[in-house]
């Protein structure tokens, strides 16, 4: 019973936000909404007894990814309304929701795979944190180092494309870093010649 | 309708994919695409679980952790690709951007 609540109550949430996300002019608006989102699908992950992953969505994507975006908003002008031209509403609109009645039939065909055996049956008697350790750190090792391998050349990635020219304001214009230079030598002068003296 | 079963979850599963699938259709700003990326992972995310969940595996979770790890990593170097292109263009919209007559 408070299964089914919980699951429509995340379901049409979760459905509301990603509309809001998709469909939203304004990027702020779009972001809280996909973070909000993400929280609701957390939810999910707990009612399917998941709790580690809930966890594990709850730190990544609402506190790591959404902190990630907000920090690349600074660097966009995200306080004004997103112009875009559309060409063909119409084709997305009907594309997208064939693709919703594919999945649907796709999904509530009757499950083929009767004789899919678990590979890695979740063990009894502990919690679900420590299963997902022992899998994890028995049968998905390597993976598990790629993975973190992966996330380091990304780190590097992000710091070598978005670290250049840091100094480089996007934001002011060009005149005003100009008078900014201009006084810094003016400064570096007078220190200069205080020095000098 | 009252007992939530694996097709409850799929079916949620895929109707946000298809939410995300139309936005990244309809989207002509990269960063609004980006976010729409971002909701057809959480889709198949939730499907991973409630598969997991179904056939009593943690295969499904585990893929769940490498599909997070994987949209982290393309948030990190994304976004520096994003602000490369917003110093180079002054715009993220892919009508400015493109290069090619295709």
């Amino acid at each position: 019973m408070y299964e089914t609540i919980a699951f429509y109550t995340f379901a049409i949430s979760t459905t509301i936000l990603f509309l809001i996300t998709v469909m939203s002019k304004n990027v702020l608006y779009a972001m809280t909404a996909l973070a909000s989102g993400m929280v609701m699908i957390s939810g999910f992950f707990f009612l399917l007894g998941a709790d580690f992953l809930g966890v594990v969505q709850l730190i990544v994507y609402v506190g790591a990814v959404m902190a990630l975006y907000g920090f690349a908003m600074m660097f966009f002008d995200a306080t004004r309304d997103i112009k875009e031209k559309h060409q063909n509403p119409a084709l997305v609109f009907l594309l997208g929701g064939l693709m919703a009645l594919m999945f649907v039939v796709i999904f509530s065909a009757p499950i083929i795979g009767d004789n899919v055996q678990a590979l890695y049956p979740i063990v009894e008697g502990v919690g679900n944190a420590q299963a997902v350790g022992m899998v994890l750190f028995t049968k998905y090792l390597v993976p598990f180092e790629v993975a973190a391998l992966m996330l380091l050349v990304a780190m590097i990635a992000g710091i070598i494309l978005a670290g250049k020219k840091m100094d480089y304001s996007l934001t002011t214009s060009e005149a005003a870093d100009e008078e900014i230079n201009v006084e810094e030598k003016l400064q570096a002068d007078i220190e200069r010649e205080k020095g000098e003296a | 309708m009252l007992e939530i079963g694996v097709n409850h979850y799929l079916i949620l599963s895929g109707i946000l994919f298809s939410i995300g699938f139309m936005g990244v259709l309809r989207r002509k700003n990269l960063l609004m695409l980006f976010f729409a990326t971002e909701v057809m992972l959480n889709a198949v995310n939730i499907a991973f679980a409630a598969i997991g969940n179904y056939y009593g595996d943690l295969s499904g979770q585990m893929f769940a952790f490498f599909v997070i790890a994987v949209a982290a990593s393309e948030v990190a170097v994304g976004l520096g690709l994003l602000i490369v292109l917003y110093k180079k263009y002054g715009s993220l919209d892919l009508d400015v951007i493109s290069s090619m007559k295709g």
